[in-house]
């Protein structure tokens, strides 16, 4: 006998949206196995991407979950990201170790950056979220100058001709492309590969943040964004507390960013990583998290579900209808899905 | 007199439950009804019912009829309500803090003047006519002897007792009102503050404006009501004149179960006036509406000490003061050694623990579940119920889960289990949940402020007895601060009023009611110099 309250109780806790969602990408599947589309290669890219955009989804948590939003200034740590895999390329550190000295870099950036950050949003206490999206645009605008200026001297990166600036987008061919994705990978038919390292490494990163929110600084983070006059009646520094969550989301920006770079193959400079940015906050809402709360869960699912969407909608869509609506879609759920979840926080708070 | 309303036969269902009984009650002109009954009794519904209030009828309408002088009506909108002449003041302030006194008592029913625009586009484009608006408000606030009330005061700056009787001066002034619910008026308000509401009340009796009174303070009803309804689940279990019922009688039945006083268990060890655990000399708590100014007091090893006060007089101040949740100056002594004021972690590692006045704002994570708001604070300041887990220091679910089945047990929590969140509790359970949650900490010191606020008289009990085991058994000390003077009395050792923001005096329990009140006046000192 299948206990039907039970059944109903599980459906009630889910999000309307999550629900439109899943049942939006059934449809895709059953669309796909109707046309010609191979659904094994489907699934085999859906899990690469998922794999590398999960890590830049599990920097919203910290900072939902100190009351702050999600961290709409995503760019901040992906500059510090992109960074360390700069200066990896100019020493010409080849093969997967140069990942691993990136993140090191990337992770010592961040904190600094992370730190000035934080110390900006507690200076406008309420209004992170708008100021965090300036903030965003501003470092990259910034950032687009200094990539012009700063001494990077290796020719795979500089503009060929003219010998000063750095690309728009530089190969990682020679360095550390893959160097997750070819980790352990394994075959299972023709069209399904499955990218071991990258989805092992995303799993472990949610786990430490996992296991972070279940020590006595990640307690404190919790306490203040749930409630702040109940965590300083606990002892708890809230200033402290959110400072530790903003560095916290901008170091796992940085190392989300290089996780993505190595999957996709390629540093993306000057304004791309603002298009980071809305994705990454959707996910984290289409799992079901509001603005004011968030778990793992809600970055799993939510990462699964955004990603899938997009891979599939593209090959399968245009069997349908003509031209790229995957770009159309992917602006209107990642917009559509960030706009639902402010118009729902008055109600939540009350 | 005529009958002015009559509630027949009043059903009402929420999702299934059955929230009311064939409740049915009857008012005259100008008469009193006390309302009485536990928390979830019934009483909110039966007067949202009354106000058409959009809930009700969300949620599926009710049962019975309405009977308003003497014709049937059909109140489906609070609108309706307010034009039949129903006037309703809230347990939760319906003000606007940033308006002033005027504009609230006025809104909606303000005074235009025409202007040019006005005549040309109607009377939408009318200006406010401030001189007249003024003066009616000042004479509503008059009728309720609120001569001290500012009307050009902005509501956000008044102390809480001004907002409810500019709450009740904005219903009076609505010429059309027949009949006034006032839902939970005192809870907030000191005895002599609630003193002057209840001779408001009587004053608008007089007036011929019937009155629903709903207070958890027994002897107030019993001292303003004509007629008293008693609920309990739902169902009316009490009904008639008040000369029918004593104090006692109305706590049985709502309760329905035989309430004695409270019998204080002896000490194991005689308190001793020399051994002071802590001595406060001088202390300035800025914490708006509860200014502390240079409050001094010894507090004995070992006793429960009440603070009392009127509201606004500081006597909130000194248990956040200390704590640290407001900026404290001045000269504290702890256990022989210097005390850190204005930091929380430095008090509750010393084992300084405060339960805080406000339940739902300070003292609880409203979304989490029972068992992380017991634990919470104890994991986060002492490191207590955690593990070593690859490296990590990390909280032990299975150890937390222990403790909060223990606690729900000793303190009977009424929860569906240790994950319910507890903004789904009772007041009283929520109350006990803090309660748990400073238990938790092993205190020396518990600082209490006003456990009993807005819980039903079964709970109250259950959380006087639970701080008089705290102290008899554990010897913790108990600094309990409370606008209720019969709950200091009941188990405190001592009890000290303040006023002004300083001590006025120390009163033993077995003081009289003058001495306290003269106390709470600040003239007791005054009295005695002078005979």
């Amino acid at each position: 006998m299948v206990n039907f309250g039970s059944l109903r109780e599980a459906i009630k806790r889910i999000d309307i949206p999550t629900l439109i969602i899943v049942f939006f990408l059934i449809g895709l599947f059953i669309l796909a196995a109707a046309t010609k589309v191979s659904v094994t290669t489907l699934l085999s890219d859906s899990i690469v991407r998922i794999g590398m955009n999960g890590v830049l989804v599990l920097a919203m948590l910290p900072t939902i979950r100190a009351g702050i939003g999600p961290n709409f200034g995503l760019p901040v740590g992906i500059i510090g990201g992109l960074l360390g895999g700069l200066i990896v390329m100019q020493y010409q550190v080849a093969g997967p170790i140069g990942f691993w000295i990136a993140v090191g870099i990337s992770i010592v950036i961040n904190f600094v950056l992370g730190w000035i950050y934080a110390w900006l949003l507690d200076k406008v206490r309420g209004q992170e979220m708008m100021v965090e999206t300036y903030v965003g645009y501003s470092i990259v605008a910034f950032m687009s100058i200094m990539w012009l200026v700063l001494p990077f001297t290796n020719p795979e990166m500089i503009w060929a001709i003219g010998g000063k600036g750095l690309r728009y987008t530089l190969t990682l061919q020679n360095y550390f492309d893959k160097a997750l994705n070819n980790f352990l990978r394994f075959q299972i038919g023709k069209n399904f590969s499955f990218p071991t390292g990258l989805v092992v490494f995303f799993a472990g990163s949610c786990y430490l943040v996992w296991l972070f929110f279940k020590t006595r600084p990640g307690l404190a983070i919790d306490l203040t964004g749930q409630n702040e006059l109940y965590a300083i009646s606990s002892g708890v520094n809230p200033k402290k507390a959110r400072r530790n969550a903003v560095i916290l989301s901008t170091v796992i920006a940085g190392v989300g960013i290089l996780v993505y770079a190595q999957s996709y193959g390629f540093l993306q400079l000057y304004q791309a990583p603002l298009f980071m940015t809305f994705p990454a906050v959707a996910s984290i809402l289409i799992g079901g998290a509001s603005i004011r709360r968030a778990t793992i869960t809600n970055v799993v699912l939510g990462t699964i579900l955004f990603q899938t969407l997009l891979t599939v909608s593209l090959p399968v869509l245009s069997q349908v209808t003509r031209g790229d609506i995957t770009e159309v879609l992917r602006l209107i759920v990642s917009n559509g899905m960030i706009l639902y979840a402010l118009t729902r926080t008055p109600k939540e708070a009350s | 007199m005529s009958r002015l309303l009559e509630m027949r036969n009043i059903n009402k269902f929420y999702y299934g439950n059955q929230v009311l009984k064939d409740v049915t009650i009857t008012l005259d002109e100008g008469e009193i009804l006390g309302l009485v009954g536990e928390n979830g009794a019934g009483k909110s519904t039966l007067m949202n019912i009354l106000f058409g209030m959009p809930v009700i009828h969300s949620t599926g309408g009710f049962g019975g009829e309405i009977v308003f002088k003497g014709e049937r009506v059909n109140i489906d909108s609070p609108m309706k309500a307010m034009e039949l002449g129903i006037g309703m003041v809230h347990q939760e302030f319906m003000l606007l803090p940033g308006f002033t006194v005027t504009e609230n008592i006025k809104l909606n029913r303000e005074i235009t003047k025409p202007n040019f625009l006005s005549m040309v586009f109607g009377k939408r484009l009318e200006l406010l006519d401030m001189e007249p608006m003024r003066e009616e408000a000042r004479k509503a606030l008059d009728t309720i002897g609120m001569h001290s009330i500012d009307e050009m005061h902005l509501v956000a700056g008044l102390p809480v007792a001004h907002k409810q009787f500019v709450e009740i001066a904005r219903e009076i002034d609505k010429r059309s009102l027949k009949l006034l619910v006032l839902d939970e008026p005192t809870a907030v308000l000191t005895e002599s503050e609630a003193e002057i509401l209840l001779n408001v009340v009587r004053l608008l009796s007089q007036k011929g404006i019937s009155i629903i009174f709903i207070s958890h303070r027994l002897h107030e009803v019993l001292e303003v009501a004509h007629k008293i309804v008693i609920l309990r689940d739902g169902a009316v279990v009490g009904e008639g004149p008040k000369e029918k019922f004593t104090l006692f009688e109305i706590a049985e039945k709502m309760v329905g179960r035989k309430v004695e006083n409270l019998e204080l268990p002896p000490r194991k060890v005689p308190l001793d006036e020399n051994k002071i655990i802590m001595s406060i000399k001088d202390l300035h708590v800025h914490m708006p509406g509860e200014e502390v100014k240079g409050f001094s007091i010894d507090i004995r090893e070992g006793e429960i000490l009440g603070i009392g006060g009127l509201a606004g007089q500081g006597k909130l101040g000194v248990a956040n003061g200390i704590f640290g949740m407001y900026p404290a100056t001045g000269k504290v002594t702890y256990m022989g050694k210097e005390y850190q004021l204005n930091s929380p972690l430095f008090a509750l590692k010393n084992g300084i623990v405060y339960v805080s006045e406000d339940r739902r704002g300070v003292g609880l994570l409203l979304d989490e579940s029972v068992e992380m708001n017991i634990v919470a604070t104890a994991i986060q300041a002492f490191g207590m119920f955690t593990k070593r887990f690859l490296g990590f220091t990390i909280y032990d679910r299975k150890a937390i889960r222990e403790h909060a089945l223990r606690m729900i047990k000793e303190l009977d929590i009424r929860c569906k289990g240790p994950a319910q969140p507890v903004r789904r509790l009772s007041g009283g359970n929520q109350q006990k949940v803090c309660l748990a949650r400073a238990f938790t900490l092993n205190p020396k010191v518990l600082f209490v402020s006003e456990p009993t606020r807005g819980i039903d008289v079964g709970a109250k009990k259950l959380v006087l007895d639970y701080l008089v085991k705290l102290n008899r058994e554990h010897g913790i000390t108990i600094v309990l601060t409370s606008s209720e003077l019969a709950e200091l009395k009941s188990i405190c050792d001592r009890i000290a009023i303040v006023c002004e923001g300083k001590l006025a005096a120390v009163l033993p329990p077995t003081a009289s009611d003058v001495e306290f009140g003269l106390a709470m006046a600040g003239e007791l000192e005054e009295v005695k110099a002078h005979g």
